[in-house]
């Protein structure tokens, strides 16, 4: 590149960040934090865990479905509390991705799915050790949507309003697949076509929650459902209950996984989730105790 | 791909000695290898029969229907505006030339999905010129026309770049000569410019086409993913990941093949004898 073109470009990234630096001084929005540790606002110091210090430390890599993300974040903290040297490390995704990319050989130790289906896969594929899944949290279903609602959506009936604009997470994540189930439970109440009117709304599939958080939250979509935790992260979302005989409840398993580099550390993060610790952290987040 | 003037050809001359030949194989090597061997692992494991099936399915069909429409929309607009541009760019001076190729370079280095988001906050509901475009109407998000300009936004400076190369290596001599013998400026670029500068420009547009059909970070954040109005043929093959390997393997496949065909058939049109 040429001295000037360089010299353009300092200018131009100078003004941009110029600008960034108005827009965040006008605007008093607080900034999200960019590690989801640190969300939610706790004075309380993280529990502290009895674990077994004999571990040797080293990396700990936990394949975890993107719901999971804030509350996952905050034990992950506390087990690196309680295993001096020890770095968890996260990979958020839609369950299905996470499933497959064990499948293809990705060197993780741990997996937490947002649905038993991906948890059986990997149980009939072998990367699960059989009865090696433990069930640790439920999770329920809501209709957020945009801030300001300009579309007017009060209701569950008015997903099903021409020209609403949905989006829903795609039909292989667990999300998309609950929230397909979910509507077609609703036909019940409000007439046998109302889940395929609201699906006649949707613009978009997401490849996983977090998406759908974000393309309501931007307003480029008016609605779309979500787990109740992902709608409790952010409170400029509107929310709309869904009544509980037309609700799912999501069950998630985690576990060792059968290839798993530190099997040893790995077991020890499953107890800390499934320790009354770690369902404390989960509670806080908003998810329900498993379904037994 | 690059060659954008007509000599390159004549000076690759004689073959390396077998000293040169280590030196410059084995590095050359290591990318060659980096390059070909994913491709040829895809092909041993995702060629089977099954593609053919998978070429009957509607949801692919409509995404590689989609795909061949948007991205040939914005190789087709690319050259329309991405040529005055670059001829602007090759021949004159003006002002604000330097921030004009400095935000081409830009463009070129961005990662798509900035783009998508840069995109979304121009253009999206919430958007800088969403509120007035709704005045009229208009909803980009979720749309073909936001395909379209994800892939415009990410492919076009690749043409712009490369038929800029092509002009500039066209000597003032001929524009002069032409001038002299009373050939209008417009004359001067139909008949004089756009035939000289026309392997460079041709190679733009291969890579600018492959570019668009394979952009995916700006589509689905602009765009947002709809089997059968958005959904490309990469978002396909992402999604197909989470149905099954084996789906994206094969979309895989056929993606490749059209986008060497694409290439293929570009490369040939660029060799052939000036029409003009």
């Amino acid at each position: 590149m040429r001295r000037t073109n360089l010299i353009v470009l300092l200018v131009v990234a100078g003004a941009a960040a110029l600008l960034a630096g108005c827009a965040t001084a006008q605007a008093p929005t607080q900034v999200a934090p960019l590690s989801p540790t640190t969300a939610v606002p706790t004075a309380a110091p993280l529990p502290t865990v009895e674990g077994t210090p004999s571990l040797a430390p080293g990396d700990l890599s936990v394949f975890a479905a993107s719901s999971l993300t804030d509350a996952f974040g905050e034990i992950g903290k506390a087990f690196e509390q309680a295993h001096p040297g020890t770095t968890v490390t996260f990979n958020f995704a839609g369950s299905q991705t996470l499933r497959t990319q064990i499948q293809e050989g990705a060197a993780a130790d741990v997996f937490a799915s947002a649905n038993t289906t991906e948890m059986k896969a990997l149980v009939d594929s072998g990367n699960v050790p059989t009865a090696g899944a433990h069930n640790f949290a439920g999770n329920r279903l809501v209709v957020i949507t945009a801030p300001g609602n300009s579309a007017g959506i009060n209701d569950l009936e008015d997903l099903a309003s021409p020209g609403a604009k949905i989006v829903l997470a795609a039909e292989e994540v667990p999300v998309g697949k609950y929230a397909r189930q979910a509507l077609q439970n609703l036909n019940a109440e409000f007439g046998p076509t109302f889940a395929d009117q609201v699906l006649a709304n949707v613009v978009s599939m997401e490849d996983n929650v977090r998406q759908v958080v974000a393309k309501v939250t931007l307003g480029e979509a008016d609605a779309g459902i979500v787990y109740t935790t992902d709608a409790a992260a952010d409170p400029t979302l509107g929310t709309i209950a869904i009544e509980d005989p037309y609700n799912v409840l999501a069950t998630y398993p985690l576990a060792v996984l059968e290839a798993a580099p530190r099997a040893d550390l790995a077991q020890a993060f499953v107890d800390l989730v499934l320790s009354p610790d770690g369902q404390a952290i989960l509670a806080k987040y908003g998810f329900l105790p498993p379904a037994s | 791909m690059t060659r954008t003037d007509s000599r390159s050809p004549a000076a690759r001359s004689s073959s390396p000695s077998s000293h040169s030949l280590w030196w410059f194989g084995l590095p050359a090597g290591v990318l060659l290898l980096l390059w070909g061997a994913p491709l040829l692992a895809l092909l041993l494991r995702g060629a089977a029969p099954s593609v053919f099936a998978y070429l009957q399915d509607p949801m692919v069909q409509h995404a590689l229907r989609l795909s061949l429409l948007t991205s040939g929309a914005t190789a087709a607009l690319a050259v329309l505006c991405g040529t005055p541009l670059a001829y602007a760019l090759a021949r004159w001076d003006f002002p604000g030339r330097r921030a004009v190729e400095a935000l081409i370079d830009l463009t070129l280095v961005l990662p798509p999905a900035v783009a998508g988001i840069a995109l979304l906050m121009a253009f999206g509901r919430r958007g800088l010129f969403g509120p007035t475009l709704g005045i009229v109407g208009i909803s980009l998000p979720f749309t073909v026309a936001a395909v379209v300009m994800a892939q415009l936004f990410v492919a076009a400076p690749f043409f712009v770049r490369a038929a800029r190369l092509a002009f500039e290596s066209i000597g003032p001599q001929m524009e002069e000569a032409a001038a002299i013998l009373g050939a209008s400026p417009w004359q001067q670029f139909r008949f004089i410019m756009l035939p000289a500068a026309r392997r460079g420009l041709l190679a733009g547009l291969a890579l600018c086409w492959t570019r668009a059909l394979s952009e995916f970070g700006a589509t689905i954040l602009f765009a947002g993913n709809m089997p059968g109005r958005t959904q490309t043929m990469p978002l396909a093959i992402y999604l197909g990941l989470e149905r099954n390997l084996d789906v994206a393997l094969a979309l895989s496949v056929i993606l490749l093949g059209v986008s060497a065909i694409l290439l293929f058939a570009l490369r040939r049109f660029e060799r052939e004898p000036m029409l003009a």
